[in-house]
């Protein structure tokens, strides 16, 4: 009885302070038991990621040609509103003149639609201070003005004024002809 | 057993935390120092192995539930989409469906090594009572879960089974209507279902608790079946137990992950993957392998109420087990007389499983012409479930008491250690043995 105590008798086959047999049973036990559980907790924590189905909806087509000059449509984006504004020349002037002002996060109106689309902007519809959707007019510089806390983007959807720290985003989009475009 | 504690809190932190919540003290008392029967082979590994099905069943379940959707409509599409499209949506999803099985499996193994070892037998029938409802708990909730993919066996299992309540008199139509919240199994009906199976497991766990703790008063039972004599007798439950579970768990794993892996779908039923339809009923209904033995003995019985009160009463002789057996002598491995009469019931349990799986006018051996008994040919499987049913019932009710009373049991030994001590080569002569003696 007594010679089967754990740790009892010295390993034979150790010598001095190395590690012994016992030692790497259990290490190696521990280690298989830590990776066993490991390899299995990155599946619970993976799958509140987007699954494939959500993924594979990801990307939108819009076709153009049913706004009018001066109007906004809104539409679903994953899950958010997305803007899409048709500008009249006067409002991409406006955007134009301000690409020198003094701006909280400096983009020129250039930077903010496609090359020779400039009466086209799209933009993700939600307020950068909090997420809340601006409502589209409003505020000093007939951007968008958002009601939560009072936050005012102008014609390009750039911050001018309100606790916001960025201008409105621009999605990844590509148009696929004159009159439709693909965002995501 | 209990009651004495030999924690000694080692640092600052531990004493301070002793003496307001003495957390540390419980879990070393309960499974680090614990006092366990030196003798404990591989069937007393299963208790360790529920505990750990339990945990995976809830935690994967959980997760589930955050992709399921309980409506008529999308259930089934949802559990399709979980399979296919939510990230490792295929391996969660297997592992709670075979979690299921396994978890019988280990329940069913845990219960033969109770029935065999007498590990129901004073002073441990609250502890073996608890272990019966637990089962049928398990019972109930795997049968809510099977419903909740929306298959047509899903769908038709859960009206076959509503519908048994109703063979209760007088009150059971009212009873049937009150469970489906309708007129038929429905949306209302899986919306319950949903809410309970996620509820049940957790009631589980709260009697597992409960287990344990009856468990821990008198203290592990042990294939000799003498209570524990001496600190010569027992172990302490870490690092002989923690080892001894660690390493069946680790196979039954193997086991678990060889389904999981390899086989996800071949314990389930094809037609599952048939969305539920409410117009029609496949051709062969069967409820999973682990209920198919309580089926075969509702099926055995020609009249509806009585084959109901004799699936229930199947499951009730388990609960008076312990004040049906009249032998003082807990282990079969003294109990020579039923030894025999226990190995045939549990082959009896198999070929009731068997009978369940079959529909009940198949023949038993193709292409014998038999002879028309009663209602149905004497070579069907209706038959044999009858012959089973019986033999089942005679165990518990006959066979258990009688034997007890009639039989000339071996001689038991005088503790756990006594054998191994009393051997010449392990002992000093002249030391005393007496195996004649009970314990």
């Amino acid at each position: 009885m007594a010679d089967t105590v754990v740790g009892a008798t010295p390993d034979p086959h150790a010598s001095g302070d190395d590690p012994n047999r016992r030692d790497f049973i259990h290490i190696a036990a521990m280690a298989a038991a830590l990776g066993a559980v490991g390899g299995l907790a990155w599946p619970m924590i993976d799958q509140m990621n987007p699954a494939g189905d959500t993924l594979a909806l990801a990307s939108i087509e819009f076709d153009l040609s049913k706004v009018e000059a001066g109007q906004q449509v809104v539409v679903k984006w994953r899950g958010k509103p997305l803007f899409v504004r048709h500008r009249t020349p006067e409002q991409i002037a406006a955007a134009i003149k301000d690409d020198n002002a003094e701006l909280r996060d400096p983009q020129t109106d250039e930077q903010r639609h496609k090359e020779g689309k400039a009466e086209w902007l799209i933009l993700v519809g939600t307020c950068t201070h909090l997420g809340c959707v601006p409502t589209v007019g409003g505020g000093d510089y007939g951007g968008w003005f958002c009601p939560c806390h009072g936050s005012v983007y102008d014609t390009s959807g750039r911050i001018r004024k309100g606790p916001a720290p960025k201008n409105l985003e621009v999605p990844t989009y590509a148009f696929l002809s004159d009159t439709k475009i693909k965002v995501g | 057993m209990s009651g004495h504690s030999t924690y000694e809190p080692k640092s600052g932190f531990e004493r301070w935390l002793d003496v307001r919540l003495p957390i540390l003290r419980f879990a070393n008392d309960t499974v680090v120092t614990f006092p366990t029967p030196k003798n404990l082979n591989y069937w007393y590994t299963f208790g360790g192995i529920l505990a750990l099905m339990l945990g995976i069943q809830i935690v994967t379940g959980i997760v589930l539930a955050m992709h399921y959707v309980p409506h008529i409509d999308m259930a089934f599409n949802s559990v399709q989409r979980i399979k296919r499209d939510v990230n490792y949506g295929w391996l969660i999803q297997g592992m709670h469906a075979n979690g299921a099985s396994m978890f019988f499996l280990a329940v069913y193994v845990h219960m033969f090594r109770g029935l065999y070892y007498g590990s129901y037998k004073a002073p441990r029938e609250v502890l073996w009572l608890l272990g019966c409802v637990i089962y049928l708990l398990m019972i109930i909730t795997g049968f809510f879960g099977y419903v909740l993919p929306w298959g047509q066996m899903s769908f038709h299992g859960a009206v076959v089974i509503t519908n048994l309540i109703g063979a209760l008199p007088i009150v059971g139509p009212a009873i049937t209507t009150w469970l489906w919240g309708g007129f038929a199994v429905d949306d209302a009906t899986l919306n319950r279902f949903f809410s309970l199976h996620y509820l049940l497991p957790f009631v589980i766990a709260g009697v597992v608790a409960l287990h344990i703790w009856a468990l821990h008063v008198p203290g592990n039972s042990n294939p000799k079946g003498v209570e524990v004599k001496s600190d010569a007798d027992t172990v302490p439950f870490h690092p002989y137990y923690t080892v001894k579970d660690g390493f069946a768990i680790s196979v039954f794993l193997l086991l678990y992950a060889s389904f999981v892996f390899f086989a996800p779908d071949i314990l389930g039923d094809a037609v599952n993957y048939v969305k539920a339809n409410p117009l029609v009923t496949p051709a062969h209904i069967v409820p999973e392998w682990y209920l198919l033995p309580f089926y075969a003995i509702l099926r055995a019985v020609p009249d509806k109420l009585l084959g109901v009160l004799t699936m229930g009463g199947a499951i009730a002789c388990l609960f008076v087990l312990p004040w049906l057996d009249t032998s003082k002598v807990r282990s079969m491995r003294y109990r020579p007389a039923i030894r025999l009469w226990y190995f045939i019931f549990f082959v009896v349990c198999i070929i009731l499983g068997f009978c369940g799986a079959h529909a009940p006018d198949d023949q038993l051996i193709r292409g014998v012409a038999g002879m028309q008994i009663g209602d149905a040919n004497i070579n069907s499987f209706v038959w044999l479930s009858r012959f089973a049913t019986l033999y089942y019932f005679a165990y518990f009710l006959v066979i258990t008491p009688l034997i007890g009373l009639t039989e000339t049991p071996l001689p038991v030994p005088e503790s756990i250690s006594e054998p191994i001590l009393s051997h010449p080569a392990a002992m000093p002569a002249g030391a005393a043995a007496s195996p004649e003696m009970r314990g």
